[in-house]
């Protein structure tokens, strides 16, 4: 079903599409980073397309897994209520680059999963209207879903500044 | 009329906001939370308040935040299952029902036997019946109205008894497992759940006749909270929200898993989206799983509760002690975990709050890569920023009820 949503970036957007795959009956599409917000305002306005809703976003890291092309990848899941089908845009990013364009201004319940991805992964969102984190507090450091920050890394109870004065 | 508009709004001139009529003009920031009881006690809300009326609304949720992601990644597949119990603590079932699913749907496994696919179905519909009484109750109760509170929790307790007998606990139950369920169904399962659905349906009534009649309840949810359609499409709601705000999605119909296609039930659809219609779309839920229910205990057929598949079966204990192979495989499942091969797959069925998904990497050993779990209740307290802006403090009580937060599954 949503092979032809696959076909249809695939003729529209060329080189820009790295990979499509249909593994696991999950029809996802990789994009480079720079035509994010092109491929993305396509799949929502397009007629044919009609992604109108967010499912998911997060980021995974494969830092240490054999084959590493990419350390981070950032994974968008769209659907469509009046296409019902669903796709996931994958967006391969270079370690020290995490920055990626937001989507919050094409689907607004991006806000809260970009501040997450934020939170757990580092990952910065150009133009997001408030990237703070949200589930851990303004004090902790580093982003506890990486694969270099240890799991059993315990944290002194963080002070906040003006407590001292 | 105009003497109460004044005492709620804190002004002397309703009609021209910047008469103060010699009281303070300043917007005050107010923190709601987390030990508040309405908020159940995990979210504080950051409120700007102009009397009392709110202008802006901060919601800090991540006070249960417990590492679910990060821990599943160091458990094996299997040991991920208590895990889940926790996200949404009283829908647990459902959670273990959609872990599982993930699981096979990387393994590959397709067909599953038929009585556990309704065992799997009738232990998430009792899951979804616990999950609504919890919120129609609660969210009651915080009204002011504890009378249904009572008759709903005690329709609960019948419910989480019968798990308690099926699964060994009362609320982390980690009944499924990859490939199938823990144990069949105990003994007069199906006619303890008979007699619970025939009791349970007048109290069902009861609770409506005393919620829907009563004034204040009506009033403050009528009207309140209201979301449109093409907002909600947006914000990515989902579950009896969305539904109430007039979309006819539900995941059990639009994307049937296990034997849903093969049951009959209705798909509740509110109009305007408010307090009231999240409120009425859930009690009738109730009853279309109580339907499902009764149909699933006519049609479960008799036969295996675990596929055939060494995979992600542990062998039986016969074997185990007496052949070398079935000692090797069991230590493997206990010691490695389940084999998965190296993929990714993103699988969701319809939890309590809506649409409840687990995305999955594998890289080909016995723990996940990646468990990245799709949380309703984080997607549907994002609006609730949008609906308390502009209105009343306590405007913010059924609002925050009718989203039916939980804690463990926003925080994750």
């Amino acid at each position: 079903m949503s092979k032809a949503v696959l076909d249809a970036l695939k003729s529209k957007f060329g080189d820009a599409i790295l990979e499509t795959s249909s593994k696991n009956t999950d029809e996802s599409v990789t994009v480079a980073v720079d035509k994010l917000i092109e491929v993305c305002t396509f799949l929502r306005d397009d007629e044919k397309m009609a992604f109108d809703s967010p499912v998911f976003l997060t980021c995974i890291d494969r830092l240490g897994l054999p084959v590493m092309e990419h350390r981070f990848e950032l994974a968008v899941q769209l659907r469509s209520f009046t296409k019902r089908h669903r796709i996931r845009v994958k967006v391969p990013m270079e370690e020290g680059k995490l920055k990626v364009p937001t989507l919050s201004g094409l689907w607004a319940g991006f806000n809260w999963l970009e501040r997450e991805t934020y939170d757990m992964y580092g990952v910065e969102f150009e133009g997001h209207p408030d990237l703070r984190r949200i589930y851990l507090y303004d004090e902790f450091k580093g982003h506890p879903l990486r694969k270099d920050f240890p799991k059993d890394l315990r944290f002194p109870l963080a002070r906040r500044e003006w407590a001292d004065e | 009329m105009s003497e109460l508009k004044t005492l709620i709004l804190g002004r002397k001139n309703v009609d021209d906001p910047d008469d103060t009529g010699g009281m303070p003009n300043d917007l005050m920031t107010v923190n709601m939370g987390p030990s508040h009881p309405a908020m159940h006690g995990t979210i504080r809300i950051e409120l700007t308040i102009d009397g009392e009326r709110v202008v802006e609304a901060d919601i800090n949720p991540g006070y249960l935040h417990r590492g679910f992601e990060k821990e599943s990644e160091a458990a094996t597949y299997t040991q991920v299952f208590p895990y889940t119990d926790r996200l949404n603590y009283v829908s647990p079932m459902i959670n273990n029902v959609g872990w599982a699913m993930a699981v096979e749907k990387l393994m590959g496994i397709d067909e599953l036997p038929p009585r556990l696919q309704y065992i799997r179905v009738m232990v998430s519909e009792i899951s979804r019946i616990t999950d609504h009484l919890t919120c129609v109750g609660a969210s009651a109760m915080e009204l002011g109205a504890f009378a249904p509170f009572l008759f709903l929790v005690k329709v609960r307790e019948w419910l989480y008894e019968l798990l308690e007998e099926l699964s060994g606990a009362r609320l982390t139950h980690s009944y499924v497992r990859v490939g199938g369920v823990a144990k069949d169904l105990s003994p007069k399962f199906c006619a303890k759940i008979t007699d619970i659905l025939d009791r349970m349906e007048p109290v069902l009534d009861e609770a409506k006749g005393l919620l829907n009649s009563n004034k204040i309840f009506y009033d403050r949810m009528a009207g309140v909270g209201s979301f449109t359609e093409d907002d909600a499409i947006a914000y990515g709601l989902s579950g009896p929200c969305l539904r109430a705000c007039g979309v006819d999605y539900d995941v059990r119909k639009d994307f049937p898993y296990l034997n849903y296609g093969d049951l009959e039930f209705d798909v509740p659809v509110g109009t305007s989206g408010d307090c009231l219609d999240r409120y009425l779309v859930r009690l009738e839920e109730m009853r279309q799983s109580s339907l499902i229910l009764r149909q699933c205990i006519a049609q479960i057929p008799e036969g295996p509760v675990m596929v055939d598949d060494p995979r992600c079966v542990m062998p039986e204990k016969g074997e185990t002690y007496n052949t070398i192979e079935g000692m090797i495989r069991h230590f493997k499942h206990i010691v490695d975990g389940i084999r998965v091969e190296p993929g990714e797959a993103y699988t969701f069925v319809e939890g309590g709050n809506g649409e409840l998904g687990f995305f999955i990497v594998a890289d080909g050993t016995g723990r996940p890569w990646k468990a990245y779990c799709r949380a309703p209740s984080f997607s549907n307290l994002q609006t609730v920023t949008k609906t308390i802006s502009g209105r009343l403090i306590s405007d913010i009580v059924p609002i925050f009820g009718m989203i039916n937060m939980i804690g463990g599954e926003c925080d994750k």
